[in-house]
């Protein structure tokens, strides 16, 4: 490895994503079970839940950073993946309501309402917890395969693609809203009442689901970071910076971009998969234009190009999204929309960046915005 | 008071009568079923109605009816008033048999009604009704009805009308030129008389009766083919109308000056509050007079007020990110939820716009064929914004700078060009170009904060498909996109019709990859 190119991560910062692996994976949890519920250090059921979800997200920053802030593919349907991803768990734990379900019926209540006699085939499989699993990774990357093949092969870049998948996610929440498509349309699936023999409402069942994202999580950043820090990585950081370079160097870029696009849409899978358990609800409008874009904001607050900062972007707007909305509703819109244009107007790099100048007291030259950016591809 | 209504009747009575000997021969002649047209001889009219009048009061079922048919035999418009005031006094009973005599009368009275409208609503009332009394009155009026349109409803409700008689030859000739007039609305009474004719034990009259319905059947529903693609046709048209005024603000920034514009969307919005904000200045300190100048002082204040708000967004957001096209998308798409936001704060959720006069309505160019007038405005007043930008690009001095620093920013710099200045009035321009989208689209929809996130998608999908910086190329693919979306949309429903236009643009797009207009040479690649 030449020394020039420096792997993307120093042994500081690595030390301080193990501690935070680490607050979240034990000590979380810790207070939550541990001190009594009036303690001041008890972390209540709710807030670990919320945790819980913000920690989905930053799965599925993390997706969106390695294909945008490693490869300069800006992909503004990452909420369609999520979707898919989430449908398919979501179908799992509908098909276990079984009878439970307020009509009483083997199928689904909206089902009932929609006046369907028999359980269409494609929910057939999702009687199977092994099916709901594989199917809510492995959909989200085949439509990924299929979408990034004729987009990438035919060298649709930059703006052009990110137009492109936001009308994908545009058609892909239309699609899901209309009710014969079977997917509970506008109110999607929801009341869900296991998983595998446990209660969801269970505080245990719901600690398990936390600890699962807090495991699945590190193993999608460590994930993240070994395909950035190999040869491949590399080949993506080229291709960000000049594409054409890469391609008179004898390469073939669209099969790498095709490869981060398909890591990216399964991570946004896994994202989905953990998070209907944890929430209980999934319907067409967190999957629509306005979600992905969310996701593009959480990794530019964060940092992009850091993998740490797309962790950090998704916890930090949601924590604070969820405590800005519980004081100022309609201000929220304001603030989103405000992040977007002083991130990236003044703060290209993010937390990660001003961070590491903090302690660096350096320009920071490893971070993204002082790449000549061009023409963004 | 009784006086007067006396005078009245008695006046309206020789009316009346005047009028049905002048036209005795035609109704005689027209139709055989015209009842007890003997009692309508002489002076004793006025005696019947006097009589009719006492009778449709009456106990029985039967006597009111004949009652009935004597006044809408006999009557006319200035019964009216004497009918209502019955009407008020009497029972239920009363009520009913009245309706059908004051409903006729009106619309009989409509007929010669100064507005065509009406005209045209009275004649095809009269054919709903199935009242076979009205056929003279319609033929009459048709006669000397001057509007194609309320001439051709006149002539194929008293053709419809025809269809009810007992006569086979006038069943006969009015099928036939109900075939001749392509007429629409006589479909389900023609497929009754074929259902009849093929019937088991039809008679021979029947059965001809049948054969010429089949015939016209197959001359109407060869017309209806014709008519509803010329519909399609124009749908696609208005369609693409909307689409390329709404792209072509967002294809001069993106094209001209390398801007992704987010917010081009709101800037439309903009527009479009402004115009409603105009209209309730008028409603507030104009008299209702001027009400529909409204709409034309709104174009300059749609104009400028789009304009101004991306005056400020371009030297406060946009100049600091020249060059970087997904940072422009992000920032601006930052804009648009912040005056997404303030609209719906400040608005609320859902206004409208009334339209003028001038614009409500629209022209029936051929049978089954209608073309509102809000929609022909649209596309005129695309056309009209097209040659403009056409002009003012590649025809005036302003354009020719913009072009200059479009191909080369430094050398235009050198050359004494103000680029500062031309990228802000470019991009002032190109919002509002959208502030008047915005304005004309207040004629076809609602004013509410989504209006520009409803077109955005779309829009974005015009101006990729054309190929960036290619005026000709937005045009073409706002031509195709709209045409195509409106010729799959009877097919798979509008939802699964933007669903495949989406999944042809990214088909299109492996064939050409830089759209249909792309870009040569050395830019080709930046």
């Amino acid at each position: 490895m030449p020394e020039s190119i420096r792997p993307p991560y120093d042994s500081r910062e690595t030390l301080a994503f193990y501690l935070t692996a680490a607050l979240f994976l034990v000590v979380l949890p810790l207070l939550n079970v541990l001190p009594s519920e009036d303690s001041w250090l008890h972390l209540s059921d709710f807030r670990l839940n919320q945790f819980g979800k913000f920690l989905c997200f930053a799965i599925l920053a993390l997706g969106l950073d390695l294909t945008w802030g490693y490869c300069g593919v800006l992909s503004l349907g990452q909420g369609v993946f999520f979707g898919f991803g989430a449908y398919c768990m979501g179908m799992y734990l509908t098909m276990q309501i079984g009878s439970e379900s307020v009509y009483g019926s083997d199928l689904p209540d909206f089902m009932v309402w929609t006046q369907v006699k028999e359980l269409p085939w494609f929910w057939v499989p999702f009687k199977n917890f092994g099916a709901g699993l594989v199917g809510a990774l492995v959909v989200p990357m085949v439509f990924a395969t299929i979408f990034g093949f004729l987009a990438f092969r035919s060298r649709i870049k930059g703006v052009y693609f990110a137009i492109l998948t936001q009308a994908l996610a545009f058609a892909a929440w239309l699609v899901f809203n209309r009710n014969e498509t079977r997917l509970g349309g506008t109110n999607g699936l929801t009341d869900f009442k296991q998983i595998l023999g446990f209660r969801l409402t269970d505080v245990s069942t719901q600690r398990a689901l936390y600890i699962l994202t807090v495991v699945a999580l590190i193993g999608a950043f460590l994930l993240c970071r070994w395909i950035v820090a190999s040869r491949a990585g590399k080949v993506l950081i080229a291709i960000r910076d000049s594409e054409s370079r890469v391609t008179f160097s004898g390469y073939t870029p669209w099969v790498f971009k095709l490869f981060v696009f398909v890591v990216a849409a399964g991570l946004a899978g896994l994202s989905g998969l953990l998070y209907v358990p944890q929430v209980g609800i999934i319907t067409p409008a967190q999957i629509g234009v306005l979600p992905s874009l969310e996701v593009v904001i959480w990794v530019a607050v964060g940092g992009r190009g850091t993998l740490i900062g797309a962790v950090l972007g998704a916890v930090v707007v949601n924590y604070g999204r969820s405590v800005l909305t519980n004081y100022f509703p309609e201000a929220w819109p304001f603030i989103l929309g405000g992040l977007f244009v002083v991130v990236v107007t003044m703060f290209p790099d993010g937390l990660v960046g001003l961070i590491r100048r903090f302690f660096s007291g350096k320009s920071p030259a490893r971070g993204l915005a002082v790449q000549k950016a061009q023409g963004g591809s | 008071m009784t006086r007067w209504w006396q005078a009245l009747v008695g006046a309206v009575v020789m009316a009346s009568v005047v009028g049905l000997i002048s036209s005795a021969e035609g109704l005689c002649a027209d139709d055989g079923s015209e009842p007890s047209s003997a009692d309508a001889a002489g002076a004793s009219t006025e005696a019947l109605i006097a009589q009719a009048l006492v009778d449709i009061t009456s106990d029985e079922v039967e006597v009111r009816k004949a009652a009935a048919a004597v006044l809408i035999n006999h009557g006319d418009i200035g019964l009216i008033p004497k009918l209502d005031e019955i009407r008020e006094a009497g029972g239920r009973a009363v009520r009913v048999a009245i309706k059908p005599v004051v409903d006729m009368l009106k619309n009989r009275a409509n007929l010669s009604n100064e507005s065509s409208d009406s005209r045209r609503s009275a004649a095809s009332d009269l054919a709903m009704a199935g009242r076979v009394e009205a056929i003279p009155y319609l033929k009459q009026a048709a006669e000397k009805e001057a509007v194609w349109w309320v001439r051709y409803t006149m002539d194929e409700s008293a053709n419809l009308l025809e269809l009810q008689s007992d006569d086979s030859t006038v069943q006969l000739a009015a099928v036939k030129a109900l075939g001749e007039l392509r007429s629409q609305n006589s479909v389900s009474k023609l497929q009754e008389l074929i259902d009849a004719g093929t019937a088991e034990g039809a008679t021979d009259q029947q059965r001809t009766v049948a054969t010429a319905a089949t015939a016209a059947m197959s001359q109407i529903e060869s017309w209806s083919w014709w008519a509803s693609s010329m519909e399609t046709l124009f749908r696609g048209i208005s369609l693409s109308s909307i689409l390329l005024i709404m792209s072509l603000g967002l294809a001069i920034v993106f094209g001209l000056m390398g801007v992704i514009n987010m917010a081009h969307g709101e800037l439309m919005m903009i527009g479009a509050y402004a115009t409603f904000v105009t209209q309730q200045c008028f409603i507030a300190w104009f008299s209702p007079d001027v009400f529909d100048w409204y709409f034309p002082i709104a174009l300059p204040v749609a104009f400028l007020a789009a304009a101004g708000v991306g005056w400020v967004l371009e030297a406060t957001v946009i100049r600091f990110l020249y060059g970087r096209l997904l940072e422009t998308l992000l920032a601006t798409w930052g804009v648009s939820l912040i005056l997404m936001q303030a609209a719906r704060v400040y608005f609320g959720d859902l206004t409208a716009v009334i339209a003028p006069q001038a614009l409500r309505g629209g022209a029936q160019v051929m049978v089954g064929v209608y073309l509102p007038y809000n929609r022909l405005f649209i596309i005129g007043l695309t056309i009209i914004c097209v040659i403009c930008i056409y002009y003012l690009l590649f025809r005036s001095n302003l354009g020719l700078r913009v072009r200059a620093v479009t191909q080369n920013r430094n050398m235009s710099a050198c050359l004494g060009i103000p680029t500062r200045k031309v990228d802000s009035y470019t991009f002032a321009f190109a919002s509002g170009l959208a502030g008047v989208a915005g304005w004309a689209l207040t004629m076809v929809g609602n004013v509410d904060p989504g209006l520009g996130q409803n077109y955005i998608v779309d829009s974005f999908m015009v101006v990729v498909t054309g190929g960036v910086g290619k005026l000709a190329g937005t045009i073409w693919a706002s031509l195709g996109i709209g045409g195509l979306n409106k010729l799959i949309e009877p097919i798979s429903g509008a939802v699964y019709g933007k669903v495949f236009i989406l999944v042809g643009v990214i088909l299109f797009l492996q064939w050409r990859p830089q759209g249909l207009f792309a870009a040569k040479g050395r830019s080709a690649d930046a």
